[in-house]
């Protein structure tokens, strides 16, 4: 393996401090470092993915999305934020001020700590557990309370109804999301987010676990759309039913943070699944052929992890841009019907097949 | 008229009966409840339109109905001296489209309906002093200033109920209780297709009534039009339902060539067809983009809208405009067709089908799509029959009730296409008839593209244009349903009267009905696959 280790520098950095500075410095200024360093790559990805998003639709939609602004309107989603930040925030009468103001903050941070425990490559991940997925469904959880907060103290019928569709939705379909993940653990048998990548090295586990595997990612891919609310299942800020959902009421940055989060979590959604699925900052390697897998080795990890994201988020926009919008009983029904029945069979035919002896 | 005289004379032996266009009789108040039951009875089933008039001396309504399987027609007209306390028997529990045409009434000419179960205001505020289409309302803007405060909302009805003696008791009516869960979808709302509101109560998701408010773009058109002369007036047509502005303008003037007598034309007929055919492609095309965008559908949109800019890219070489075409003129249309027409038509019929296929692929067959819409707003064929929700959404109850075959006008009666008629019912089948009725228009487009005659396109028409004394009604089928005119001339240069009577005020008063008991998001269904435009409810 050729491939260049992050850790490396990570490592020759915090050396180099600690020989001028006590420890506790050290970890302060690495952890502002990480911290800023995280805020700005979380604010770019966002802005890559609206622009990301608009020329995907365009191109389903016969148009050219943005094309104005910008070499190929590539600087319409640094013009939009701009414009976002000097939008006046409209202050509302009658609403619970306090929970008003949290609820984006909290919507937010749910989706940073979420982004935060992602593995971009090798050797570059701010923190590892030895419960990282567990800790990532966990935190991405934290975001319905402040979608329900939102809906809540915003005093708007609209906004109440929205939350309540999106606490509904949002509950059920973790559901979904948290079973297909414990599939994919029974079978890599580690829940750290490092070991599950290394697991993956020769073969990637969406063929590893080859059938059981393959649900799995469907249900993911399915319950991953509803979980980051979008279509067809943005149902909670249903546009044409209850004008912005959740949302109504926010202007300026606060919506912006909603905004925000909501391609993020598209994001990280990506990136459980090429976490679990797809080998996360693995390079595609072809049991057998040597010389092709050296020459995938050559690509860095980090355009690896992040490539594989964008490539399945593009499917999670196509969804979007494709099909119409369920109805909330349809919705639930397809939840606790069908898709958590067929997910709990899945869930006992990995366990077969791995007690057996039967995957690769 | 025989028949018609048989049936009235035996409730009614009062009544009489004039000459007129279509058979006519004047009723007594007193009686017409029981002459409106027998007329419905004797398969006069359909309401088409209610015409509230002040002829001066007195006040009242002209009642069109018609048979709703062979067209067959009949005007009665009700009126009272009364006009300080003015009171005629309401058909509201005969026809249930009379309870908004009443309430319209009522709200321009302040005739209280005796038995009607909510005589509120509809079209204006309720602090509105005055009735403006009577012929003595104080137009003073002192009176009714524009007023910067919030019309509240009254949730407390009256209603005038008839006893035993004959006396008339008012009775107040609640609309929605105080502890009742009210959300207001509309005036601004991405999904209402305009400024229309509807009250909802809601339990849960769950929808217990509507309550609609309209009026909010209502500019008085009938109004206007009775101080403008005829070929002034054409314009206004354009502006209702914008979409069908071909097709108003048409009825409107083919109201007025009938009281003139004036021949129209072939040349002119057979464009004015294919204009309205045209036109009826792309309302359909925008039914179909903006019907999939409510549902979440959002790239339909742009795949109905490219083919409709092909059609109005025609329509503007010809008639110079892209949605208001002021084309029809009185005798014919104003312009000759533009040398490209032709060929651009052709293109046209040649590239529909296989998009009308993509759509099909894309949307019709989507399981969720079908999911929303199968057995989603069920409207049985009496109770359309009975809110007069007639065109594309009727005859997916299993109403034929195409006015081209029901009654023939222009040149419809030779074409050779069918009327769509579907029985399901539900939302599913309103969007899929107006999807085949795009192929329909298709064949009448195809039959007339080589066949436009030689000759005049406009009929010479008097430069003054003077109706003779009596009164007019043409109905035409637009896009979204009958639409039609009646005009009331005194023998001046400008009408006495006109009224506007289009089909989107009933589909949306069914509303109400059809969504009782399903959700939220099924309102939103059920609206867009009624496919009202506002314009067209607030004249």
């Amino acid at each position: 393996m050729n491939t260049f280790d992050f850790s490396i520098v990570t490592t020759w950095f915090d050396n180099l401090l600690n020989g001028v500075m006590p420890l506790w410095l050290t970890t302060v200024i690495e952890c502002l470092l990480i911290g800023v360093g995280l805020i700005l790559v979380y604010a770019l990805l966002a802005l890559f993915y609206i622009y990301y998003e608009r020329k995907l639709c365009g191109a389903f939609q016969c148009r050219l999305g943005p094309n104005r602004v910008g070499p190929f309107g590539l600087l319409q989603s640094f013009a939009d934020m701009f414009k976002i930040l000097i939008k006046e925030l409209i202050p509302i009468n009658n609403i619970d001020k306090f929970l008003f103001g949290l609820a984006p903050y909290l919507v937010i941070a749910s989706s940073f700590t979420a982004f935060a425990v992602l593995p971009w490559g090798r050797g570059l991940q701010i923190i590892d557990f030895n419960i990282g997925v567990f800790f990532l469904i966990a935190v991405s959880s934290i975001g319905v309370l402040g979608i329900l907060l939102a809906g809540w103290s915003s005093n708007n019928k609209f906004t109440l109804i929205g939350a309540l569709r999106s606490g509904a939705q949002m509950v059920s379909y973790e559901l979904s999301i948290g079973l297909s993940v414990m599939t994919i653990v029974l079978l890599a048998g580690t829940m750290s987010v490092t070991e599950l990548v290394e697991g993956q090295e020769h073969l990637w586990y969406i063929f590893q676990g080859h059938i059981p595997a393959i649900i799995a990612f469907l249900i993911y891919i399915v319950a991953g759309t509803a979980e980051t609310n979008r279509g067809p299942f943005d149902l909670p800020e249903a546009e044409s039913e209850l004008t912005a959902g959740y949302h109504t009421e926010y202007s300026g940055i606060h919506f912006g943070y909603f905004y925000l989060a909501e391609y993020l979590n598209l994001f990280i959604v990506s990136g459980v699944a090429t976490l679990l699925f797809f080998g996360g900052w693995m390079p595609l390697h072809i049991p057998g052929c040597e010389g092709f897998n050296n020459v995938m080795d050559y690509i860095p990890s980090v355009v690896w992890f992040v490539g594989k994201a964008i490539i399945l988020s593009a499917v999670i926009i196509w969804f979007k841009w494709t099909f119409p919008r369920l109805r909330i009983d349809q919705l639930l029904a397809f939840e606790w019907k069908y898709l958590l029945p067929f997910n709990l069979v899945n869930l006992v035919l990995m366990l077969i097949v791995v007690a057996f002896g039967w995957h690769f | 008229m025989a028949d018609i005289k048989e049936i009235i004379g035996k409730v009614c032996p009062d009544a009489i009966f004039e000459e007129n266009e279509k058979p006519f009789a004047v009723v007594p108040d007193r009686d017409w409840h029981k002459v409106a039951e027998a007329l419905k009875q004797s398969g006069y089933d359909w309401l088409n339109a209610v015409v509230g008039e002040d002829w001066g001396d007195e006040m009242g309504c002209i009642y069109y109905m018609s048979s709703s399987s062979d067209g067959a027609e009949v005007s009665v007209k009700v009126a009272t001296a009364d006009r300080e306390n003015p009171m005629l028997h309401s058909v509201s529990d005969l026809w249930d489209c009379a309870r908004l045409e009443e309430r319209e009434v009522f709200d321009f000419f302040g005739i209280k309906f005796i038995n009607h179960p909510d005589m509120r205001r509809f079209y204006l505020r309720n602090d509105w002093v005055g009735y403006p289409l009577r012929k003595d309302y104080d137009e003073n803007p002192d009176i009714n200033p524009v007023r910067l405060y919030h019309e509240q909302p009254d949730d407390v009805s009256v209603t005038y109920k008839e006893e035993a003696d004959g006396s008339v008791k008012e009775e107040k009516v609640q609309v929605f209780a105080p502890e009742e869960f009210v959300v207001n979808i509309g005036p601004q709302h991405p999904a209402t297709h305009g400024v229309l509101r509807f009250r909802t109560s809601l339990n849960g998701e769950e929808i217990k009534k509507i309550d609609l408010v309209c009026g909010y773009i209502h500019r008085g058109i009938e109004k206007l039009c009775e101080k403008l002369t005829y070929p002034q007036c054409i314009h206004f047509f354009d502006r209702q339902d914008y979409f069908s502005a071909l097709m108003n303008e048409h009825c409107f003037c083919m109201c007025v060539e009938k009281a003139l007598g004036l021949e129209v034309p072939r040349r002119a007929q057979v464009i004015r067809v294919m204009m309205d055919e045209l036109s009826r492609i792309a309302s359909h095309l925008l039914f179909f983009g903006t019907y999939c965008m409510d549902l979440g559908a959002t790239t339909a949109l742009f795949y109905g809208i490219r083919e409709r800019e092909t059609i109005l890219d025609i329509l503007e070489e010809t008639c110079g405009a892209r949605m208001t075409f002021n084309y029809n003129v009185v005798g014919g249309v104003r312009e000759d067709i533009h040398p490209n027409f032709v060929k651009r038509v052709k293109d046209f019929i040649a590239i529909m089908p296989s998009r009308l296929k993509e759509y099909h692929t894309l949307v019709t067959g989507n399981v969720i799509f079908k999911n929303r819409l199968k057995g989603v707003g069920i409207l049985s064929r009496k109770d359309a029959i009975s809110y007069g929700v007639a065109g594309p959404s009727g005859r997916a109850s299993g109403w034929a009730c195409d006015v081209r075959k029901l009654k023939p006008y222009s040149i419809y009666g030779e074409l050779d296409f069918d009327e769509v008629v579907m029985d399901g019912c539900d939302s599913f089948d309103r969007y899929l008839v107006r999807m085949k009725e795009i192929e329909q228009s298709l064949r009448i487009l195809e039959q007339l593209v080589d066949n436009i005659p030689d000759g005049d396109y406009c009929a010479k028409a008097p430069k003054i244009i003077k109706l003779p004394a009596g009164h007019w009604f043409q109905e035409v089928e637009a896009c979204r349903g009958v639409f039609g005119v009646y005009i009331d001339s005194k023998g001046d240069k400008t009408p006495y009267r006109v009224k506007i009577n289009g089909t989107c005020l009933r589909l949306a008063g069914v509303v109400d009905h059809i969504t009782r008991g399903s959700k939220i998001a099924d309102l939103i269904t059920i609206g867009g696959s009624m496919d009202y435009v506002v314009p067209d409810i607030d004249r």
